[in-house]
């Protein structure tokens, strides 16, 4: 693997007219597919759950009713504005940006399909591949919690203040299991950039999928990860069952209550981007991204625009609809959970359960590299995991107890 | 990673960030010919009822409520585990270097970072009742 390889091969040289056309092209193309996966998974999720439900969904506008997000969105633009008299204007007129800007640029470090030559030169079908990549991710979905936050407080409201309490809390909890989860894949991939962790995955027969050949999917060695990280994925996004944060019942609309017209739908659409690009996230780290058979069986040249171009992004694009279908089921399946148990679960639970992972992962990686035999990796991976439950079981118990405080009548 | 960087050179470092300030450029354009849009083609008809807080008919006792204190210290403890990924994350990476000794250094470091966790579930923290 060269060592070039984690950088897009677009921006190194001189960045001359043609260049910069490219970047602005792709800019535009990554947009584009943004607000229309958008559309397409609004609509797909209204389908989807209303099938479920033994409904028909919305079927008027367009053919199937495709063109009904549209319709909605339409209608917001031509709805009044207000601010509350008690707003903080400035902040207030600010939090839709801060809130989808952070939902644009997590989704630029995805790498959507492979390299391909355009002109003399050659770029990866992604829109930026920093050498940080993964904290770029993570930096920005704790941007995007400013915009909640700043939302609820601005509106000098109480169903707004308490929604943005609540959100910043459990995206704070999420954020760590989170966090925890996608250390497992960086000691496979031993690298932060989306690239390089997609190279470490390409396509090596089928036994990719399971994790047998050179290069394998992420997928198997850290299944456990990858399942704390669809959770976590799931509660930073507040898709239900974690949509405590604007929990009608309770809350009204959660942060954005005093929200009308575009405002909103500016709200609305950051969420669902960031569910989209969360997909993707995880279809990167774990599921290979664009790796995938290609068409050379068929007799097709491996060089051609069908391979090259083509192929790659329809498995990412597959992959992604899977992940997408998959968060629908859990939406139309799962009630809400109770405030105490989101927290139990985040905090009781999954953080404890990644860290082990981590470690497990790491034991095993290690052992692999200084070429131990099975046995002894499971034996230490054993002692290692039973020591520290033990060490810190002890612990638990010499701290003493909180004395409960007298309840004020 | 490192040869990387000494090829690149550290102002070449921020060359991929080109494409990320193009799409912040884009991203505020587009927020922003939405919001225009919305002002040019939106009624204005103002009430001043319109601009009261929500509270369901009824009118609001105060604009701004109270909150629990314990959301506080979830955050709190939430720093112990950001600043330990600031530490495990450059270990991950490089842990095909590091090897056994690595391994042993970070289980005691997460030992010593859990026993924060223990300490705040044995005090009842992360207790919601």
């Amino acid at each position: 693997m060269s060592a070039l390889l984690g950088s897009d091969p677009l921006l190194i040289g001189d960045i001359d007219f043609t260049v910069v056309v490219i970047v602005i092209v792709k800019t535009v193309l990554v947009f584009a597919l943004l607000l229309v996966a958008v559309m397409f998974y609004i609509w797909f999720m209204r389908k989807v759950i209303a099938d479920m439900q033994n409904r028909i969904g919305p079927q008027r506008a367009g053919p199937f009713g495709i063109l009904q997000t549209l319709a909605d969105g339409i209608k917001l633009f031509f709805k009044e504005q207000s601010e509350p008299a008690t707003a903080d204007k400035r902040v207030f007129r600010l939090a839709p940006y801060l809130s989808i800007l952070p939902a644009f640029l997590a989704f630029a470090i995805v790498p959507i399909g492979g390299v391909v030559t355009i002109g003399d030169h050659r770029t990866q079908l992604q829109l930026a591949d920093p050498p940080i990549g993964v904290l770029f991710l993570l930096a920005m979905s704790g941007i995007g919690l400013y915009g909640v936050m700043l939302a609820g407080w601005s509106s000098g409201s109480k169903y707004p203040l308490l929604g943005a309490v609540r959100a910043s809390a459990q995206l704070l909890s999420y954020e760590a299991a989170m966090g925890l989860a996608i250390v497992a894949v960086l000691i496979q991939s031993g690298t932060l950039s989306t690239r390089e962790i997609v190279d470490g995955q390409a396509w090596d027969g089928l036994g990719s999928i399971i994790g047998r050949g050179d290069t394998h999917w992420f997928l198997v060695p850290t299944i456990v990860s990858f399942v704390i990280f669809l959770i976590a994925a799931m509660a930073e996004t507040n898709h239900p069952p974690f949509d405590l944060v604007e929990a009608e019942q309770e809350l009204v609309g959660g942060f954005h209550t005093e929200y009308t017209g575009i405002r909103f739908a500016i709200f609305f659409l950051a969420e669902f981007m960031n569910l989209i690009t969360m997909c993707a996230i995880a279809v990167t780290l774990f599921l290979g991204g664009p790796s995938g058979p290609s068409l050379t069986g068929l007799g097709i040249d491996a060089g051609s625009w069908l391979n090259v171009w083509v192929m790659p992004v329809v498995w990412f694009m597959v992959k992604l609809l899977v992940l997408l279908y998959a968060t629908v089921w859990v939406r139309a399946s799962l009630p809400r959970l109770r405030y105490d148990q989101l927290m139990n679960l985040g905090w009781k639970l999954l953080i404890e359960i990644a860290f082990v992972w981590a470690m497990i992962t790491a034991v095993l990686k290690v052992a692999q590299d200084v070429g131990a035999g099975a046995i002894d990796i499971i034996i230490t991976a054993a002692c290692a995991l039973v020591g520290g439950f033990v060490i810190l079981g002890i612990l638990y118990l010499c701290i003493p107890k909180r004395e409960e405080v007298e309840e004020i009548k | 990673m490192l040869q990387r960087a000494e090829i690149l050179g550290v102002r070449d470092f921020y060359r991929d960030y080109f494409a990320v300030a193009v799409l912040i450029g884009a991203a505020l354009l587009m927020v922003g010919a939405m919001l225009g849009a919305g002002r040019l083609i939106r009624p204005v008809r103002p009430q001043a009822e319109k601009y009261v807080t929500y509270e369901a008919g009824s009118d609001p006792v105060a604009g701004w409520g109270q909150s629990n204190a314990r959301y506080y210290i979830y955050a709190l403890l939430f720093l112990i585990f950001d600043v330990e990924a600031v530490f495990i994350f450059p270990w991950a990476v490089g842990l095909e270097g590091l090897g056994t000794f690595g391994v042993v250094e970070m289980t005691v470091f997460i030992v010593l970072l859990a026993l924060g966790l223990v300490y705040a579930w044995r005090k009842g923290v992360l207790r919601w009742a």
